[in-house]
């Protein structure tokens, strides 16, 4: 399973739509670090939305994707994260602090864009 | 009440199937979207251990009822079953942080923390079970 990033002009956006098993979230890192370095993406929306869960894996394979594209020079937001997901995270002691976040995809592109300018 | 699922986890698609089937029973038994989620990431956690570390075993999934002082309640049993190496150091893998996979070592204390009763039964060389419960509020 691949999950689809849409490019809008210097952004990719990311809606995950699927369960998300340990292969597509790995592949779903390698095809976003792929794609950003293609498009040379400035910044990174990937909503959470329709995500119902995330554990200590795929929370992992989230963080490390966000630190990953900052060394590549895109920045990315998280949104859309579930109040039962946001209790889970927290339940497991898993911070995500230094990764950015806001509640939807326009939000979200509003924050990359005050980083962009900043 | 005799609502049970049995996942055989050896790949990482049980992994996907275990708390899917976690999801339904818990919606099932009337558990509210965060335990839903709460009840999900503990079969996730547990799964994956069972993969990782004994590549094969199962959870089993059940609809329980217990005691309380105003009369019954009811629970959502989740029990992770392997016959894989056993677990060395139970105090070392209930600590924050500790890992031998790489991970961010939150699995087992994070489980514990989100269900209501954890104990881990492990005997080195035989395998593990562990039984969590959360209940019904």
């Amino acid at each position: 399973m691949r999950i689809p990033i849409l490019k809008l002009k210097r952004y990719l956006l990311i809606s995950v739509q699927v369960d998300l098993d340990d292969q597509t979230a790995l592949q779903f890192q390698e095809d976003l670090l792929n794609k950003i370095h293609q498009e040379g993406s400035a910044g990174v929306v990937i909503d959470l939305t329709s995500v119902d869960m995330i554990d200590s894996f795929i929370a992992k394979v989230l963080g490390d994707v966000v630190e990953m594209s900052n060394l590549m020079g895109a920045k990315v937001v998280l949104t859309g994260i579930q109040p039962g997901v946001a209790i889970t995270l927290i339940d497991m002691g898993i911070m995500l602090e230094e990764v950015p976040t806001a509640l939807d995809l326009e939000q979200g592109l509003d924050k990359l864009q005050q980083e962009l300018e900043a | 009440m005799s609502v049970q699922s049995n996942v055989e986890v050896h790949s990482e698609w049980g992994i996907v199937s275990a708390r899917q089937a976690g999801r339904n029973l818990a919606k099932e038994l009337g558990f509210a979207g965060v335990d839903q989620a709460r009840i999900t990431t503990a079969i996730s956690e547990l799964a994956r251990n069972i993969y990782l570390y004994a590549e094969k075993g199962e959870i089993v999934l059940e609809g329980i009822e217990g005691k309380e002082a105003g009369g019954a309640k009811r629970g959502l049993k989740i029990v992770a079953k392997d016959q894989g190496p056993g677990i060395k150091s139970i105090r070392e893998v209930m600590e924050d942080g500790y890992t031998t996979s790489g991970g961010l070592g939150a699995g087992l204390p994070g489980v514990k923390r989100l269900m209501d009763e954890f104990d881990i039964d492990s005997v080195a060389g035989e395998g593990t079970e562990i039984t969590t419960i959360k209940w019904l509020r």
